[in-house]
């Protein structure tokens, strides 16, 4: 019998009807409540295990306690193994890392969880790549790209991965902005990571054309071009994310995930480079950047990647920055174009408009830098 | 119910592959012995065969009887959902229209069947006659000056542009150099795919909000890289691009040629030509605008023209006419050489010559006009069915065809196009989606050309209604099906790893077995 587990964060998405741009913090929370917010996250979840409970005979669902998961899950008609203890009305975010540590070790085969970039990160900090996740959204911010599109959505694919229908998986980034600085007005988002989510082609495939290739196949693609055009000339600086690292994976490269790494000649220089240390290495040398967008929102320049601060793209040059994506990220986009936000007003005003990205083996795609 | 969907149910046969039913000696055809008469004459007829022609091991064939080969292949036949069956709007690009049968019937007569691609020309000058009249035809419907109806099919074209623009660098010495082919993400696939096949780094240019793809986004793709353009217009989306001549300017500047993919010219005979958009060269599917039927009714043609100064890069032979005679013409100093073998698929060029023929001039633009007046009353009615959009162009017409897209009912219901394919096929229709690489969520594509009458619309927009009010009422209904139909759903995961797929019964065997 296939397991499956449920985490609610029941505060997730409260301060949002109220402006409060997040819930993470007690003092917030206290603010939201007192601003009248009311729990949303229990009821969007419902909608999701609706659309799962036609299996509940097949499936086990096991959860948390109360409002992070027992209550709705029975409201639904699963009978769930509830285990752990909560604090009614006074959960946490250690809460949900408990749970999400139990439930790991509980060997699930897939992790529901509803919440929004607080709650991913906190499953992605104890569960990492370990299993498969899958995020209900019922968050204020969700900028990751673990969430479904909407609860129903949420089930809807759970379904097709239990039973089997949808067996592809990705890496899916997590990231979340600092909550105090966006109250404030500036939006600096981090990437923290991935989770590991089943992957479903929303955009269907059509029967005359048979399969696109797979994410990991493109990635691959994009890789042996990036790797045959490499020149001698240039120290090649690659930034973080999941396309960039299949570059290291080609040449055999210790490389970071959510960092800047630096290669010349095909060899490793350094892994994981500040702003300052960067500047260092291309004080002498030419360089080009080797960047992807993040997935589901297409920042290029601000995001998870700070440390392709202004001065190094500028001392990089415009023309030595080479996009890589693979078509599926593109379309992800629903047609909205990269976006850029160095915090140098003149250096985005530069970047914008058309680019050509690397897509696959001499493939390319112009798409437009947006501010 | 809806009364004007129909109470279909499709045979379903379980047939096993033909390989299956094979038994060890059952024969189709019992030959006799060879008479003493003969024999005394030429022999046992194999011991005057040259050995290096005789098989060693006898081909790996099913053995059957007569009967039962007709049986499986009928059954077959009533699995499908043959264009003269249903009412074929629903794939689009496709260009699914009538093909008068008696087109079929000059294909099938003797005088052409009987001919061989080697005769020489003096005996064959009628054909030869319908192969040049064609070429003249065609040169007047989009402007260019020479065709060649060698490709046998649209992609092949594409290739053959690829071929001729590499061979017009290569004659300048710049091919090492322009290495490049520009194209647009909603041009066909084959845009892309063929120069790739070639060799080509290819860069596509993304929608912008409107579907068309940006001049600015073009300037920046242009380079001294640039070999060429192959575009298709109007686009899958049926929106054509009022820019066209200024893509084409771009790219010349730049030194490039420019390749015009008219593979569906269905909405603009007459109204508009490849030349006027200063196109060098352009191709057009003789199976779907022209009619003769699509590759599985008998093989296809991409009949592929271009102006006088690429002439010289041509496939040989060309067909041309000495004021007294037909001739092939091999001598074409810069020819690509072969795209296939002979002179192309005839019996196409023939349906082709002979649905011009019925038309005429004025007939070929109505054509046109009839199939944008259709897709645009189909559009409306689409718009009116909850759940469908058609993204971009909002509140324009289109020309031959629509992408539209069931996103809205695909959030709202969780039923995706293929769950909707499925169920329509339970009514007798089919709905296709879209080319790769999909752009459009849960798209689908429907062009009605100009064959179907209004009453037929309406029975194709009446079934997809039905299917989405059992969407909306009963999604479970619709992501189940087919419940009437054979088709089923694929699972194309297996298609990412060779080990699971075979395209021959021996493959099959071999990787079974492992
Ligand atoms: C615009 C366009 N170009 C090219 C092609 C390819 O033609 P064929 O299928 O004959 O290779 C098609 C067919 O779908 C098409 O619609």
């Amino acid at each position: 019998m296939k397991k499956i587990g449920l985490i609610i964060n029941p505060i997730a998405g409260m301060g949002g009807k109220v402006g409060l741009k997040g819930t993470d913090g007690a003092t917030i929370l206290s603010q939201a409540k007192k601003l009248g917010a009311e729990q949303i996250s229990p009821e969007r979840t419902i909608g999701a295990l609706k659309r799962l409970v036609f299996l509940k005979d097949e499936i086990e669902l096991i959860t948390y306690p109360g409002e992070m998961g027992g209550d709705v899950s029975k409201q639904c008609g699963f009978n769930p193994r509830v285990i752990g203890t909560i604090t009614e009305d006074n959960t946490t975010a250690d809460d949900t890392k408990q749970a999400a540590k139990e439930l790991c070790n509980l060997q699930i085969d897939l992790l529901l969880f509803s919440g929004g970039d607080g709650t991913a990160r906190d499953i992605c900090e104890v569960i990492g790549d370990k299993i498969v996740v899958l995020g209900i959204p019922t968050g204020v911010k969700m900028h990751s790209a673990v969430y479904a599109h909407n609860p129903i959505r949420a089930g809807d694919l759970a379904v097709l991965y239990l039973q089997g229908k949808v067996k592809a998986l990705k890496e899916a980034e997590v990231m979340d902005i600092d909550e105090e600085a966006f109250r404030s007005g500036y939006i600096s988002a981090k990437l923290y990571g991935y989770l590991t989510i089943p992957f479903e082609e929303r955009h269907t495939q059509g029967l005359k054309t048979g399969s696109p290739p797979t994410e990991s196949y493109s990635q691959e693609a994009i890789a042996q071009e990036i790797v045959d055009s490499m020149d001698d000339d240039h120290l090649y600086i690659i930034g973080p994310g999941t396309t960039t690292k299949s570059v290291m994976e080609k040449l055999n490269l210790r490389y970071s995930l959510l960092g800047v790494d630096v290669i010349y000649r095909k060899k490793l220089i350094e892994v994981d480079l500040n702003e300052k240390k960067l500047l260092e290495q291309i004080k002498e040398k030419k360089a080009k950047i080797i960047i992807t967008p993040i997935g589901g929102q297409g920042f290029l320049f601000g995001r998870g990647n700070q440390q392709l601060s202004p001065k190094v793209i500028r001392r990089v040059g415009k023309d030595n920055i080479i996009v890589i994506a693979t078509k599926h990220k593109i379309n992800s986009l629903n047609g909205r174009p990269f976006l850029i936000d160095t915090g140098d007003n003149q250096l985005d005003l530069l970047l914008q408009g058309y680019t050509a990205v690397i897509t696959g083996y001499h493939e390319r795609v112009m798409y437009k830098i947006d501010l | 119910m809806n009364k004007q969907t129909k109470n279909f149910h499709q045979a379903k046969w379980d047939e096993p592959v033909i390989f299956e039913l094979s038994n060890k000696g059952e024969r189709g055809i019992l030959f006799s012995e060879i008479e003493q008469e003969i024999e005394e004459l030429i022999g046992d007829g194999f011991s005057k065969l040259p050995k290096n022609m005789i098989r060693q091991k006898p081909p790996n064939l099913p053995e059957l009887s007569q009967m039962r080969v007709l049986k499986h292949y009928l059954r077959l036949s009533q699995q499908t959902l043959g264009a003269d069956f249903n009412v074929d709007i629903g794939q689009g690009t496709c260009t699914m229209k009538y093909s008068p049968k008696i087109n079929e019937k000059l294909a099938s007569s003797l005088k052409l069947t009987a001919l061989h691609p080697a005769q020489d020309e003096i005996t064959v000058q009628g054909i030869l006659e319908i192969i040049y009249k064609l070429d003249l035809f065609l040169r007047e419907i989009s402007g260019l000056d020479k065709f060649t109806f060698q490709p046998g099919g649209g992609s092949q074209a594409i290739l053959g542009m690829a071929s001729v623009i590499q061979a017009y660098h290569d004659s300048k010495g710049e091919s090492e150099q322009r290495d490049e082919i520009i194209t647009t993400m909603f041009s066909h696939p084959s845009d892309a795919a063929a120069p790739n096949v070639k060799g080509y780094k290819v860069i596509n240019i993304y929608p912008n909000e409107d579907g068309l793809p940006d001049v600015e986004a073009l300037e920046k793709a242009v380079s001294n890289r640039t070999a060429g353009l192959l575009i298709t217009n109007p686009e899958d989306t049926g929106i054509f691009n009022p820019k066209i001549k200024e893509f084409t300017r771009i790219v010349h500047e730049a030194g490039g040629v420019c390749g015009y993919d008219q593979a569906n010219a269905n909405g603009i005979l007459g109204i508009t030509r490849a030349k006027d958009a200063d196109f060098d060269l352009c191709f057009f599917n003789l199976h779907k605008t022209f009619s003769s039927p699509h590759g599985c009714g008998g093989p296809a043609t991409g009949a592929f023209g271009v102006t006088d100064k690429f002439i010289k890069y041509l496939p040989v032979p060309l067909v041309e006419f000495d004021k007294d005679k037909y001739y092939f013409n091999y001598n074409v100093s810069n020819s690509i050489g072969k795209v296939r073998s002979f002179y192309g698929v005839v019996p196409a060029i023939l349906k082709a010559y002979s649905w011009i023929m019925s038309l005429g001039n004025e007939g070929l633009k109505e054509v046109s006009q009839i199939a944008v007046l259709n897709n645009n009353y189909l559009l409306k009615k689409v718009l009116e069915i909850r759940g469908a959009s058609a993204p971009y162009a909002k509140g324009r017409h289109r020309i031959e065809q629509v992408r539209y897209s069931w996103e809205n009912l695909y959030n709202e219901t969780g039923v995706t196009t293929e769950d909707i394919t499925c169920r329509m096929a339970d009514f007798g229709f089919h709905m296709w989606s879209s080319h790769h690489p999909f752009i459009v969520p849960q798209p689908f594509t429907l062009e009605p050309t100009e064959s179907y009458s209004k009453a037929e619309i309406d029975e194709y927009i009446a079934g997809l209604k039905r299917v989405v009010e059992e969407a909306y009422e009963n999604p479970e209904l619709v992501k189940s099906a087919p419940h009437r139909s054979v088709i089923h759903k694929i699972n194309t995961e297996a298609l990412d790893d060779p080990a699971k797929w075979a395209i021959t019964w021996r493959a099959y065997l071999k990787k079974k077995q492992k």
